[in-house]
């Protein structure tokens, strides 16, 4: 039994809260678990993407279910049942622009929420499988995401479809079964579309379950926090409300910010201009690109230009793609330091952040014609996302020195503060001494 | 935080002076595919561009009357109703009268024939051709595309780093640009090593080749506009860009006004649970 079940100072006061008490606690676990919940007091903004991501998914279901009851899963319609979303449906426009562009925000914040746990050492012990809980929810979100690209049957809708399913028939064997089960056929039609719509609107509900465990897992082991250093007594937490609540839904509302003004001033721009235009077998487009959020995994799988004994390029292609998220998955036991933050770990900090550029160098690369030096650059860029993690991550944990940890998070923010503190009184004596609150 | 910011702007200055390198390189190189267009379209100013921009209803009207008069002879517009044509400024009796104005396929009638009559504000633009293949037969092979998302189903890719400006300066306009840009781009004589094929016609902004199956549409004083406007094939080209840019994305304004009032909602709000977390923050050290 972990610590962190013992906190419960729920005491309902009256008589329905206590007659639901002893039938069924719900309110005491949502009361320990989002009220009393302790959280390190030194976390920082970086934190706050659980909170938002959980938003964006109820934002996602809901706009979902709606544009689902106009929406029409057969090739001949579902272009203009889209159009007509956009054109006739009273605030349909905003309800496809927010799902659509909810897709993309959904995906920026996993993004930096997984960046985050790679900086902090979030998947280490004894959060191996708060980690991979969200590696699976990350995999679930790549399947919803490029079913959910298919539906408005645009081109890039159809040939992304063709050209994703076609991956699966690189396997020997299994492959091109593999592939006439996920069309439901030989090539991408009614079928293919009827079960992507399906499974589009089953998957995020998949999501929200895993969603849960991940959430439960977090609130058995606890927080990480920037030190990485385990929580060790109660002076080292805040209550979760009000200190993390508000400082989450501050950060959600600048993070909505952001998203509102893409949805209302730029809803296409994370969109292709082919995709207004409705799905077509006889024309294909000059360049097939995924969505934004596929083009690193994209770019590697299209870098494996060369045979490898018995695997072919295609074949050593798509290994290579799923491999790179595979690595994911094993990440925690690939790690050999024990020292979890980057913030004590010189060489892993740059390392971390040469990684973090080269992901987004992967996802340029991945919107460029697969030719000439792009391939090239590509197949260095891949190369070092694989070092990274079968060579850097190993090896750097037995031979980097870390730097000195805290004894404790409390000692480390009070540390903090008397520096910043000493500073403050050093620029300045005219500073106003009511400068809290 | 300050190592943080330090670490991406080496990662940044890295990157930018590697792609320049890059791009030089592929210049260099063997002759890849040639990338198209071979002109970037010229930008324009548009009176629905940045978070204020509203449709002109007068251009509106005006590229109306280019597509009524010119445009439509082979491109149909079949997803905008008449009915929209009341955002164009039109009144009730205009839009009646614009519909009738068009004969529409209805039917069939008790007799079971299908019969014609003068187009309702509920029926949708009459397209030229019956089918793809009256169109394509009647255009030397090449069918001419639908107009009802053309401005927001045609765009030049931007390229790094113009997409990350594009952003701040919230150019979405690539649409009607590439539209102006294509309509005006006629008449140049293509460069020695470009070859034209037979039966098209170059223009170097076209997107997907060196040429394409559609003649020089406009010349200048190919419609007489009502409000008087010089009709100027720049003008011309403008107005129709402008009028398929609000058949594309007829809620456009609609839809800036109301992010207005979300994002000023979403800041004042925003600075609200600042203050709050500042206050609540202020009993601990953190």
């Amino acid at each position: 039994m972990s610590t962190y079940e013992a906190h419960g100072t729920y005491t309902p006061t009256s008589g329905i809260g206590k007659w639901v008490d002893a039938r069924m606690p719900l309110p005491r676990m949502m009361y320990d678990s989002f009220v009393a919940y302790p959280v390190p007091r030194n976390l920082n903004y970086a934190y706050t993407f659980g909170g938002i991501l959980s938003f964006m998914l109820i934002s996602q279901i809901l706009t979902g279910v709606v544009l689902a009851m106009h929406y029409v899963a057969s090739t001949g319609l579902a272009f203009t049942s889209v159009e007509n979303i956009m054109r006739d449906v009273n605030h349909g426009w905003l309800l496809r622009y927010m799902h659509s562009n909810g897709a993309s925000f959904f995906f920026v914040a996993v993004y930096l929420h997984m960046f985050r746990g790679m900086y902090y050492g979030s998947y280490k012990a004894p959060r191996e499988l708060l980690w991979i809980l969200g590696c699976i929810i990350y995999l679930l979100m790549m399947a919803t995401g490029f079913m959910g690209y298919v539906l408005p049957w645009g081109q890039m809708s159809f040939w992304g479809a063709t050209v994703i399913t076609g991956f699966f028939t690189a396997f020997p064997v299994v492959g091109q079964p593999i592939q006439e089960l996920l069309l439901g056929g030989y090539a991408v039609g009614d079928p293919t579309l009827n079960r992507f719509f399906s499974l589009h609107y089953l998957l995020p509900f998949m999501i929200a379950g895993v969603v849960i465990l991940h959430v439960w897992a977090l609130h058995v082991t606890g927080q990480t926090n920037p030190t990485g250093i385990e929580v060790k007594s109660k002076t080292d937490t805040v209550a979760f409300t009000p200190y993390a609540t508000i400082k989450d839904a501050f950060a959600m509302m600048v993070f909505f910010v952001v998203f509102a003004y893409f949805v209302f001033y730029l809803p296409n721009y994370l969109g292709h201009p082919d995709n207004y235009i409705e799905a077509n077998p006889l024309v294909t487009p000059a360049h097939i690109v995924p969505e934004w959020y596929f083009l690193p995994f994209y770019a590697m799988l299209r870098a494996i230009t060369f045979n490898v004994g018995p695997i072919d390029s295609k074949l050593g292609g798509v290994l290579v793609m799923f491999g790179s998220i595979a690595l994911l998955f094993i990440m925690p036991w690939l790690d050999t330091s024990k020292v979890r933050s980057a913030v004590y770990r010189p060489w892993y900090k740059l390392f971390f952040w040469i990684f973090v550029a080269n992901a987004i160098f992967l996802g340029w690369l991945g919107s460029k014609p697969a030719e000439g030096v792009y391939t090239m650059m590509a197949q260095i860029a891949t190369l070092y996302y694989f070092v990274f993690f079968l060579i850097i991550l190993p090896v750097l944990g037995l031979i980097e020195t870390p730097r000195r940890l805290p004894n404790s998070i409390t000692e480390a923010v009070l540390e903090r503060n008397r520096k910043s503190g000493a500073q403050q009184v050093a620029s300045g004596t005219a500073a106003s001494p009511e400068t809290r609150g | 935080m300050k190592h943080v910011i330090a670490t991406i702007g080496a990662a940044a200055l890295a990157m930018a002076l590697v792609l320049p390198g890059a791009n030089a390189a592929e210049e260099e190189g063997e002759q890849h595919t040639v990338h198209y267009p071979l002109k970037k379209p010229v930008e324009q100013d548009w009176s629905f561009a940045g978070p204020f921009g509203k449709y002109d209803k007068g251009q509106l009207q005006r590229g109306f009357k280019v597509y009524a008069n010119v445009c439509s002879a082979c491109h149909s517009l079949k997803r905008v109703a008449f009915r929209d044509f009341h955002e164009l400024g039109y009144s009730e009796e205009e839009v009646d009268a614009i519909a009738a104005g068009y004969d529409v396929e209805d039917g069939p009638n008790a007799d079971g024939e299908m019969f014609t009559r003068p187009g309702l504000p509920t029926d949708y633009f009459p397209s030229p051709y019956e089918n793809e293949e009256q169109a394509k037969v009647a255009n030397n092979g090449a069918i001419p595309p639908d107009f009802s998302l053309i401005a927001k189903a045609r765009g030049v890719e931007r390229g790094f780093p113009l997409f990350v400006f594009d952003v701040f300066t919230q150019y979405a306009e690539g649409g009607p640009d590439y539209i102006y840009s294509l309509l005006t781009g006629y008449g140049e004589e293509p460069a020695e090593h470009v070859v034209v094929p037979d039966g098209l016609y170059y223009n170097p902004h076209f997107g997907s080749g060196v040429a394409l199956a559609m003649a020089q549409p406009l010349y200048g004083d190919d419609v007489e506009y009502d409000d008087g406007t010089p009709a100027t094939i720049e003008q011309e080209a403008k107005d129709v860009a402008a009028f398929l840019m609000w058949a594309a994305e007829p809620h456009m304004t609609e839809r800036k006004e109301m992010g207005f009032r979300v994002m000023l909602f979403l800041i004042i709000f925003a600075a609200f649970l600042y203050l709050a977390k500042k206050q609540v923050w202020s009993r601990v050290d953190h």
